[in-house]
């Protein structure tokens, strides 16, 4: 994963803290926000998450003109499944277990992020219903405008040999 | 508001209902703004027929963003200096999360007064489906 121009929208935050429910005025009112101690519009502490946008090789995002293996006239439209690292995958591979952030500012509207990836750890565990599982680790360093470290982001994957059983 | 330090102690929780009755509407809004558009989400019978789950379920950091909603309604806007989690259960459509996080430390850095979150989200029948760990700057 590597994100080189994330720009931070007023728009996308909306959006964002739409999808998570959250009605808190300091997500979208420049007005509201202005007379708190913030003192302006921030984005919510997982929305660095939607980096994803903007990488180019995400593989969770359908891309124009290339298969897609989600359904359509079958169920899945690609022989084999794409995996991503950080944020989960497909059916039985990679699931995402573990999300870290270090906030060393807030997100605001107008900032433009750059992401640094760099592979992290690795390890096996043997799983309870899962098969063996390999867990692995991704640190991502973003930067702003100013190329001051904002969030450090840490993720590990895991994936399995098979399905986890439903309980 | 902000926390202050005078008047936590350790032990001390706070909890909120993040989401009742989730609907599958909340995952596919979800998908549009961060960008996750994996099919076990959004795509019944590619969830169903392909990867053979009982339906689709939610992104984990749908439940890490719910539970975000909390810790930011108790601690306040822009105050968070860390938060993690780890996904240990699936969090699938129709349940009902309740996140609650308990002060495990209040301690100093510098000039700066923290506070150390534990954190846990349930789902309607006690299951735990994720838990982690928050800091935050509080007042004096």
């Amino acid at each position: 994963m590597a994100v080189d121009r994330f720009p931070v929208e007023a728009g996308h935050i909306l959006m964002f803290a739409r999808s998570i429910g959250d009605a808190n005025p300091i997500y979208s009112d420049e007005e509201y926000a202005r007379k708190t101690e913030v003192g302006r519009v921030i984005a919510p502490p997982t929305f660095v998450q939607s980096s994803a946008q903007f990488d180019p090789d995400w593989p969770l995002r359908p891309k124009i003109g290339e298969p897609w293996f989600g359904s359509g006239k079958e169920p899945t439209g690609a022989r084999s499944n794409p995996t991503g690292g950080s944020g989960g995958g497909g059916a039985g591979a990679g699931l995402h277990a573990e999300q870290h952030f270090e906030y060393h500012r807030h997100l605001k509207p107008g900032d433009v992020l750059r992401g640094v990836t760099k592979d992290g750890r690795r390890w096996e565990k043997e799983g309870r219903r899962g098969g063996r599982l390999q867990f692995m680790e991704m640190i991502t360093e973003f930067y702003d405008q100013n190329d001051e470290l904002v969030i450090t982001a840490r993720s590990v994957g895991v994936r399995t040999e098979k399905l986890p059983e439903q309980s | 508001m902000a926390l202050q330090a005078s008047r936590l102690e350790v032990g001390q929780t706070h909890e909120e209902v993040v989401v009742e009755d989730l609907k599958r509407t909340q995952l596919v809004q979800y998908s549009g703004a961060s960008g996750d558009y994996n099919p076990l989400h959004s795509d019944e019978v590619f969830a169903t027929k392909v990867a053979g789950y009982p339906t689709v379920f939610a992104h984990g950091m749908l439940t890490m963003g719910l539970t975000g909603k909390m810790l930011t309604n108790w601690v306040g806007d822009g105050r968070l200096t860390s938060f993690g989690v780890r996904f240990v259960g699936q969090v699938w459509p129709g349940d009902t999360l309740t996140s609650r996080a308990t002060v495990a430390a209040i301690r100093e850095a510098g000039a700066t007064k923290l506070v150390d979150l534990t954190v846990e989200t349930v789902n309607q029948d006690g299951r735990t489906v994720m838990t982690g760990a928050a800091s935050a700057r509080i007042d004096p």
